[in-house]
């Protein structure tokens, strides 16, 4: 089912919260403001956040001869969106599976999507590095899988299951493109003082001790979290956010050439 | 027991129940993706939950703290909770049990994260942060913080019924534990083990914005489904107050309501409001008791009338 995709990123995070579906709906609607074809899906399936943020609640999956037909953003179909939120009959319902019932819905996910050409397939993901990550490592490891950008916030309890997660994506031989630091500082909107709630920086030694790339800083901007599926390098183009989403994605389709 | 574990809502309609003897056997469960384990598990109940119930008899106590969602303060508020419930009253004995295996945070937040775990006849002693608050997690066991702990869910029920059972906590008034995001392998675990331990219920923790109060409402789900009693919601991360000019921000904009909205309409306690504190981040960053370190935070006060609150809802 993933013929017609060219490009596989994963977005990853040890820790929960830390933006990892933010940044993923970003990533997508980014790609589709320059034009490509794009998918997200959601294997987060305990907490899908992807069908709220683009403000999908409510939309169907439709089968069809080729397999499950993806929810479509827009008329001209650039963004393709696949989630467990669109299978639930309410939005309060949970799903309390163990991991075998996950495994075989992610295997689902990869395999019965009728994604169609992509130039770029979006996989956002649950925090840990548990049964969803192993299913979706090993699915891919048939496909060409172009890497992970890494999500963290900078303080020093999300870089240590950070930390892990990078240890994950060498195990299990997943390139890593590269880590992005989330909420580094807030500005006050009356005094324009800017407060480091969560510290700062942590992500960029992350970076710099695990030899990977930082991409970039995102401060926190109460903004960009209600942009609910307008993109942020369309809406706040002159935000920092904006800049960084710009370089992620720059450096997204640089290496996935 | 926990009827809803062997029958989960999502089976397919005419599901026997995992413990029945037709389980993956019935026609009904062609096709279900649970087919094989439900054929060739074990039917009988598992041995761990009589060891557990009588490993925890002393504990009077056990309080899960629970999210759907991630990194909205379940840890930090665990170490809080059990840091103020300590400080309260030296005669009280409390105890913090880790069971996140893949993002174990407690170690740093509670400053004990070179600490070891040591065997006894009597079991794993815990780590002790003061004489009467102590703490076991899996990140006590990895050699390095770089290591990843990847493993599928039978491998994380194991750890946690291990924790569970051979934990030598001693005489306990409060037993904290805290899980991770979601609901699944560990939560459906924890909530098996302990189904006869007497569990006294389960605190949850969310942010004000829409997102996070999206899998809340799972987590409230999950707990109803599961028998398990919500003792009450803790918004975290509620204010910002700009150390600068001392001006409210919200940084995680409260559009639906917040949790106080979200408790109202689902009708389940709402335990109180604990704002953004740096300082307090901080704190728990490098592992310090913010109780003596900053005594004059608001985090401080609110965490009073929460506790308050809390320790009135455990009575009744």
């Amino acid at each position: 089912m993933l013929e017609g995709v060219k490009h596989i990123i994963l977005v990853l995070s040890g820790k929960g919260g830390v933006g990892k579906s933010t940044v993923s709906t970003q990533i997508a609607l980014t790609l589709v403001e320059k034009g490509c074809k794009v998918g997200l899906l959601d294997v987060d399936l305990c907490g899908p956040s992807i069908p709220y943020l683009l403000q999908l609640e409510g939309k169907d999956v439709h089968q069809s001869d080729e397999g499950w037909v993806p929810v479509y953003t827009d008329e001209k179909q650039n963004l393709a969106v696949m989630s467990i939120g669109f299978l639930l009959n309410n939005r309060n319902n949970a799903v309390v599976w163990r991991g075998p019932k996950k495994t075989s819905m992610v295997k689902q996910f990869l395999t019965d999507v009728s994604w169609g050409e992509l130039d770029y397939l979006i996989i956002d993901t649950p925090p840990g590095t548990s049964d969803e990550h192993i299913t979706v490592m090993e699915n891919l490891k048939n496909v060409k899988c172009d890497g992970a950008v890494i999500v963290t916030t900078p303080q020093l309890v999300s870089i240590e299951d950070v930390r892990k997660e990078i240890t994950f994506c060498k195990k299990t031989g997943i390139p890593i493109i590269g880590l992005i630091e989330n909420m580094s500082g807030f500005v006050c909107p009356s005094c324009t003082n800017c407060t480091n709630i969560f510290s700062k920086g942590g992500g960029e030694t992350l970076a710099t001790i695990s030899n990977i790339k930082h991409l970039g800083s995102i401060p926190i901007d109460p903004r960009v979290g209600q942009l609910l599926g307008r993109a942020c390098v369309n809406e706040l183009p002159d935000s920092p956010s904006a800049k960084v989403f710009n370089q992620i994605v720059d450096k997204v389709i640089q290496v996935a050439v | 027991m926990a009827s809803i574990v062997a029958k989960p809502e999502s089976a397919p309609e005419h599901c026997p129940g995992t413990q029945s003897d037709q389980a993956g056997k019935a026609s009904a469960c062609a096709g279900c993706p649970n087919q094989q384990i439900c054929a060739t598990g074990p039917k009988e109940p598992d041995p761990g939950i009589a060891l557990v119930k009588e490993r925890l008899g002393e504990v009077q106590n056990k309080i899960l703290v629970l999210s759907g969602k991630g990194g909205v303060g379940k840890s930090t508020v665990t170490a809080l909770l059990s840091r103020a419930l300590a400080a309260r009253d030296p005669n009280q004995n409390v105890a913090v049990l880790d069971i996140d295996i893949c993002g174990p945070s407690q170690p740093r937040v509670l400053g004990v994260a070179d600490e070891q775990v040591h065997q006894s006849g009597s079991g794993w002693s815990p780590v002790y942060v003061d004489d009467n608050l102590s703490v076991m997690s899996i990140g006590f066991l990895l050699a390095s913080p770089d290591d990843a702990i990847i493993w599928r869910g039978p491998k994380k029920n194991g750890m946690i019924k291990q924790f569970l059972s051979e934990v030598d906590w001693g005489q306990l008034d409060y037993l904290l534990m805290d899980t991770p995001p979601g609901t699944s392998d560990e939560h459906l675990s924890a909530v098996t083990y302990l189904s006869q331990a007497n569990l006294t219920g389960a605190i949850l923790v969310t942010t004000p914005q829409e997102v996070a109060l999206l899998d809340v409402r799972k987590e409230i789900d999950f707990c109803r489904k599961t028998n398990i009693k919500i003792l009450g919601v803790v918004e975290n991360m509620s204010k910002f107050i700009c150390p600068c000019c001392a001006k409210e921000s919200e940084i995680f904009p409260a559009n639906t309501g917040g949790a106080r909205g979200m408790c109202e309409e689902l009708d389940v306690p709402f335990l109180g409001s604990l704002p953004l504190d740096p300082k307090v981040t901080r704190c728990c960053d490098e592992g310090k008791n913010f109780i003596e370190d900053l005594p004059d935070s608001p985090v401080i006060k609110a965490l009073d009338q929460i506790i308050t609150r809390l320790q009135m809802n455990c009575r009744d």
